[in-house]
């Protein structure tokens, strides 16, 4: 099968494999991200301006990533579309039709255009869950993920005297890139408790030889933070910051097996910066567009909100919708080695190529190592039932609106608002210009919310667009490559193993 | 101390600086050529920019275009993430505000 139209969304570690492997098959491929360089969140890439002469050094595994990358971006079958959004799925009135038309913003100034793929590949990735504390809205909170995209992707850190606080394997790293700044790191502040964190990460150590990769990976970071003498404070919990104007301290506190504050244990340490992060939530709007089926987060949601869901897909990462594919976080937060795993093997089936291909074995076999990674992982840092016992009644749970606690729950209180609908106009929460990307997932976890599912993820809109953008007709896409000759299909690479080894 | 922009000297990256200039409510703030928006208002000492409904002022949080936190009017263009927003020579950046009577109240702009 050659010369089907392969459309990826998201350039990530999922998304370039998905793009490599459907490129091997024979399709033709679209890779569409937001970004000006490929590599998404986990490869990070200095600006092009930057002309830096040595990328490598603040990379995991770069060099595999920028072979992929080259060869991807190079190939004469791939358009690359970089500073791009998908603000739409349109899907066609038949699902025999095939996937939905894809509405694109591309560049700056942005243009717009309407791709009709024969396949659809969604790599779109996850972003920071914050967890709201009093006083997170100040100025110089940062997301995990937001500090460690300003110190990789263009070299500002974002204090001097700083804590990295939430739960989950991600802080490591993020405090290794400020290390690597410049940044004076006071703590790592881990909500889980070293008993929690020992069983996820040292029962059945043999699962970990699998992904010796990214278990490295974390030893590597581990013996950073251990050389600059920063503490990993197990079983505490930032509940609370402080200043005037922008973060100036902030109160840890030593916290249960289920997040509640151990009253009296409170600390308060002078910072001028504070990055947090519990857990990540899946960028979820483009799924649900398509009318693709969510799962509930592996494990069942014992620790998990009523909104953790995710993608659900077959073990061709398909989704429940004819031609819809999802690949990497979006089908759970499993880290870079599954999610290049996964998108190889989306990217192989999405261009139609055979599917008794050898590599797709090994891939399989990656892509369930790395899930079984991951939900160690997640058994090891569970968010916390009681965390909201950090809260105040005045304390901001959309930080667009600044919808308080106490509103949300009197609004949960009153039997007339019971329709997550209702509520949201009622408080507002999830109304602002961010439409509830952020504060969702907590306020359906405040409301005890029976909406599981879609609900806070269903935005039709998925990236703001302008009247005068959308008054115009789109473009037709811009040279898009046509092959001279039939590709002759190769197979997948099925480079995960390879790639986390460097 | 506040965010800042790691020396290119001292940098393993091994990278060039190109300075450029935009100005932020009409005072000139110095960047590097590849920085977004919001890298040169941080690196420039200016954690916070815009001002939430109460007032409450309002920078980068979540850094990669997720929260709009840090929405500011690029050269009459609004409602432009500062995060992501690739910073030009002579761009020329106002701050918005959400808030009440706040000239720069945007509600009333659109």
């Amino acid at each position: 099968m050659t010369g089907r139209h392969v459309v990826v969304v998201g350039a990530g570690p999922a998304g370039l494999a998905a793009a490599d492997a459907a490129l091997a098959a024979g399709a033709e491929v679209t890779l569409i991200d937001s970004a000006e360089r490929p590599g998404g969140q986990y490869h990070r890439m200095l600006p092009e301006a930057y002309e830096a002469t040595d990328p490598g050094a603040l990379q995991h595994g770069y060099r595999s990533f920028d072979r992929r990358s080259r060869r991807v971006l190079g190939h004469p079958r791939c358009s690359w579309w970089a500073e791009s959004s998908v603000w739409a799925l349109e899907r066609r009135d038949s699902a025999d039709d095939g996937p939905p038309l894809v509405h694109v913003l591309r560049g700056t100034p942005r243009r717009r255009h309407v791709l009709e793929p024969d396949a659809l590949v969604l790599a779109v990735g996850a972003h920071d869950r914050v967890l709201p504390f009093p006083g997170w809205d100040l100025p110089g909170v940062y997301t995990a993920g937001a500090a460690q995209a300003l110190a990789k992707g263009e070299r500002v850190v974002v204090g001097d005297r700083v804590v990295v606080a939430g739960t989950g394997p991600f802080l490591l790293p993020v405090a290794t890139s400020l290390l690597e700044a410049g940044s004076r790191v006071l703590a790592v502040v881990e909500a889980a408790g070293p008993a929690a964190v020992a069983r996820g990460w040292l029962r059945r150590p043999w699962e970990l030889t699998s992904q010796l990769g990214k278990s490295g990976e974390l030893l590597s970071y581990t013996a950073r933070l251990g050389r600059h003498r920063v503490p990993y404070r197990m079983g505490r919990a930032v509940v609370e910051a402080r200043g005037d104007g922008r973060v100036e301290e902030i109160v840890t506190a030593r916290v249960r097996a289920d997040w509640s504050v151990v009253p009296g244990s409170e600390h308060v340490t002078a910072v001028d910066a504070l990055c947090v992060g519990h857990g990540f939530t899946p960028q979820l709007e483009l799924p649900v567009a398509a009318g693709c089926d969510l799962r509930p987060a592996a494990g069942g949601s014992a620790a998990g909100s009523p909104a953790d869901v995710f993608v659900s897909v077959d073990d061709d990462q398909r989704t429940s919708r004819p031609g819809v594919y999802a690949a990497g976080e979006i089908t759970g937060v499993a880290g870079a080695p599954a999610a290049r795993a996964e998108g190889a093997v989306a990217g192989w089936i999405a261009a139609g190529g055979d599917r008794g291909a050898r590599a797709l074995v090994t891939l399989g076999r990656s892509r369930d190592q790395g899930r079984a990674f991951a939900a160690r992982l997640a058994l090891a840092h569970p968010v916390g039932r009681a965390w909201p016992g950090w809260l105040r009644p005045d304390t901001v749970i959309c930080r667009c609106e600044e919808t308080t606690y106490a509103a949300v729950c009197r609004s949960a209180a009153d039997p007339t608002r019971t329709e997550p609908q209702v509520a949201k106009l009622a408080t507002r929460a999830g109304l602002g210009p961010c439409q509830a990307r952020v504060c969702g997932p907590t306020v359906a976890e405040l409301r005890r919310s029976t909406d599981q599912g879609a609900g806070p993820h269903h935005r039709p809109v998925a990236e703001p667009i302008r009247l005068g953008e959308l008054a115009r007709p789109p473009e037709p896409p811009p040279g898009r490559a046509t092959p001279a000759t039939p590709a002759t299909p190769s197979t997948p690479t099925d480079s995960p193993a390879e790639e986390s080894t460097s | 101390m506040s965010p800042r922009l790691v020396p290119a000297a001292s940098d393993p990256a091994g990278r060039r600086e190109r300075p450029l200039t935009i100005t932020v409510d009409g005072e000139p703030l110095t960047g590097i050529a590849g920085q977004t928006v919001a890298g040169v208002l941080l690196a420039a000492g200016r954690p916070a920019w815009r001002r939430a409904p109460s007032g409450a002022p309002r920078g980068v949080f979540c850094g990669i275009g997720v929260c709009f936190d840090c929405l500011v009017t690029v050269n009459d263009e609004r409602d432009v993430r500062a995060c992501r927003r690739r910073a030009r020579d002579g761009d020329a950046v106002t701050t918005q505000s959400r808030a009440q009577g706040d000239e720069r109240d945007g509600r009333r702009a659109r």
